[in-house]
């Protein structure tokens, strides 16, 4: 099952419609609840950052009969130095976001934290594409 | 296994049928979608409903009502203690005393009274103790005071039932306390009953099956706004033959303000944040759910705004009683130390709260998912009003409740005309399907439904029922 959102950059009034409309439907599935929250998380993390950082994005979510897989890619300033993005309190955010609460550089840390996979590619001055994938019991 | 693991929980909020009129103001309200018009009538899925009493509220025929002990039960017993929180005797006016509230419990025939918050820093200690010694997953912990929200994150919010506070409400609390007190008095406990006066249905539903707790400690429960009305019939000729018994002077500030908002917060030093008003929990709990709270150590909820101020069965305005509450605080000096109440603190630990999801479209998970892109099919052709002229509070609950095989697509009166344009259906089978839902005749004229020629007010009233001053 698929399903599809438009991430507008800038806009934090819209932040986490997807992460939102994505967990309903697992909890419809009956998707175990602490595997729901950790893709919630993720999801609205890596939801958080196209909003924060890019122009806009696009996030394909794939639910499948055993896992979620999600793709977020967006059109936006792309992350230079990928691993040094990975540490944990490392942000690029300008003072404007990071005094709305958001790009406290948790980010990237945060998605690797709750995701059971997660493959980020980028190019700077062009964008950013995260897959992240979850797997529904312990393989 | 403990009762909070069973599907049927105990629910207080009930259904007078007569009165309903399946306007569908309750389909709207209700949190977790638990409610459906079957036959002319609402009726409630019972593994949804967190008693919150949001339908309660809305409806305009006073058809939902909340189920409680008869008065004259108290009477089983040579001892009766009335348990009652601070809340009922914020709420009178101002004109009626403290004494005067008390004396007239005596004079309905209580022998005791006790207010609910009296003990309450054996509470705040424990919960202090639960923070600092025996939780040790992520923050932040969530209050377990108000049943109402305590439901709600079993049943819409299962992953956080961790973060729940494996601590007693205070009415539970009391109830062991007087237990200990009629003790020390001598008084054999069989001859004694305990008998809690409440804001709400949700704390009936949790005193009937507590929630991580075996057996409730009450012995029944009364009717608050039945008790309002006799306060406020006799308490003007009440004389002063009051006398200050039954611990009135272990009551503290803390305790007073304990129900309203910021009450339990005010008692927690580490950075907390306190939510009232149903609406604004679920937003809070949504957001900790996606992990988009700051770093918070103590989160209050309470279902009601304004708090046990604003319960569904508080007779007073909610900010009245709330600033009333306020100013009485003022004269009760701050909790004394727990010291030497341990066994009662051992009392108040319950057993981890477990979830109860029940928004899952089928227990098997490759079903959920055919019926999920079934419905999601139905959804294409469905018209999006959520009118609820279906019976279910919005067209995607109307498709969820079709492949649950709970509905027909002719439940849909945009679809029955639609078909009836297309001569798939006659308009004389059209109408005998809403007439199915809708309960024969009900499309009769009837001059006694509100705004109609001859509206006389809420229909006929319940025995005792609360006049909504909101
Ligand atoms: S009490 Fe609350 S949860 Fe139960 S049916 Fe009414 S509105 Fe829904
Ligand atoms: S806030 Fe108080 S009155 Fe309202 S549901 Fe919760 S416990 Fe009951």
């Amino acid at each position: 099952m698929k399903l599809n959102f438009q991430v507008e950059g800038g806009n934090f009034a819209k932040a986490g419609v997807a992460s939102s409309e994505v967990k309903k439907v697992l909890k419809k599935l009956g998707v175990p609840p602490m595997v729901i929250r950790r893709i919630v998380v993720a999801l609205y993390e890596a939801e958080v950052n196209i909003v924060a950082h890019a122009q806009q994005g696009i996030i394909s979510v794939d639910v499948r009969h055993d896992k979620v897989e999600i793709e977020l890619r967006d059109k936006g300033p792309g992350i230079g130095d990928i691993s040094q993005a990975m540490q944990e309190g490392f942000s690029t955010a300008s003072e404007e976001v990071r005094a709305m609460g958001f790009g406290a550089g948790m980010g990237l840390p945060n998605i690797k934290k709750n995701a059971d996979e997660l493959n980020i590619e980028s190019k700077v001055g062009e964008g950013t594409t995260v897959h992240i994938t979850n797997y529904f019991a312990k393989p | 296994m403990n009762q909070s693991n069973q599907l049927e929980l105990h629910h207080a909020i009930k259904i007078a049928p007569d009165k309903c009129r399946a306007c569908t103001h309750c389909l709207q309200v209700c949190p977790t979608e638990a409610i459906r018009i079957r036959n002319g009538k609402a009726t409630i899925i019972p593994g949804r409903c967190v008693d919150c009493g949001e339908c309660h509220r809305a409806c305009p025929y006073h058809a939902f009502y909340v189920e409680q002990d008869d008065l004259s039960r108290i009477f089983d017993y040579k001892y009766r203690v009335a348990l009652f929180p601070a809340v009922f005797v914020s709420q009178f006016p101002e004109n009626i005393s403290e004494e005067q509230i008390y004396s007239v419990l005596k004079q309905i025939g209580f022998t005791h009274t006790c207010e609910v918050e009296q003990p309450i820093s054996v509470l705040i200690d424990s919960i202090k103790d639960f923070a600092q010694n025996e939780y040790d997953s992520e923050s932040p912990i969530i209050s377990s005071f108000c049943p109402a929200t305590v439901r709600l994150i079993q049943v819409k919010y299962p992953a956080l039932t961790d973060h729940l506070v494996l601590r007693n409400a205070p009415h539970d609390l009391a109830a062991w306390y007087v237990r200990q007190r009629l003790a020390e008095e001598g008084i054999d406990p069989s001859d004694a009953g305990i008998f809690y006066i409440t804001p709400c249905a949700a704390k009936i539903a949790a005193v009937k099956s507590p929630v991580g707790e075996k057996k409730s400690i009450v012995d029944g429960i009364i009717n608050m706004s039945e008790i309002y009305n006799q306060v406020m019939a006799k308490a003007t000729g009440v004389t002063g033959n009051f006398h200050s018994c039954d611990c009135r002077n272990e009551i503290s500030r803390e305790g007073i303000l304990w129900s309203l908002p910021e009450g339990e917060k005010a008692a927690f030093e580490g950075k907390s944040l306190s939510v009232d008003g149903m609406h604004n929990v679920i937003r809070i709990l949504e957001r900790l759910e996606d992990g988009d709270l700051p770093d918070i150590d103590f989160l209050e909820l309470r279902a009601c705004e304004e708090g046990c101020a604003g319960g569904i069965m508080m007779t007073g305005n909610r900010f009245l009683t709330a600033d009333r509450q306020h100013s009485r605080a003022k004269n009760f000096p701050k909790a004394q130390s727990s010291v030497g109440m341990e066994d009662l603190a051992e009392k108040l630990r319950i057993a981890p709260v477990q979830p109860r999801p029940m928004v899952h479209l089928d227990t098997d998970m490759e079903k959920a998912f055919a019926k999920m892109e079934k419905a999601r099919s139905i959804m294409c052709h469905l018209p999006g009003i959520d009118c609820g002229a279906c019976g279910a509070p919005s067209c995607l609950a109307l498709a969820e409740d079709m492949v649950r095989h709970e509905a027909r697509m002719t439940d849909c009166i945009y679809i029955q005309q639609l078909w009836q344009k297309e001569g798939k259906i006659s308009a004389e089978k059209a109408f005998r399907n809403l007439e199915k839902r809708w309960g024969e005749n009900r499309f009769d004229m009837d001059c006694s439904k509100r705004g109609a020629k001859n509206d006389n007010g809420f229909g006929l009233m319940n025995e005792g029922e609360d006049a909504d001053l909101y």
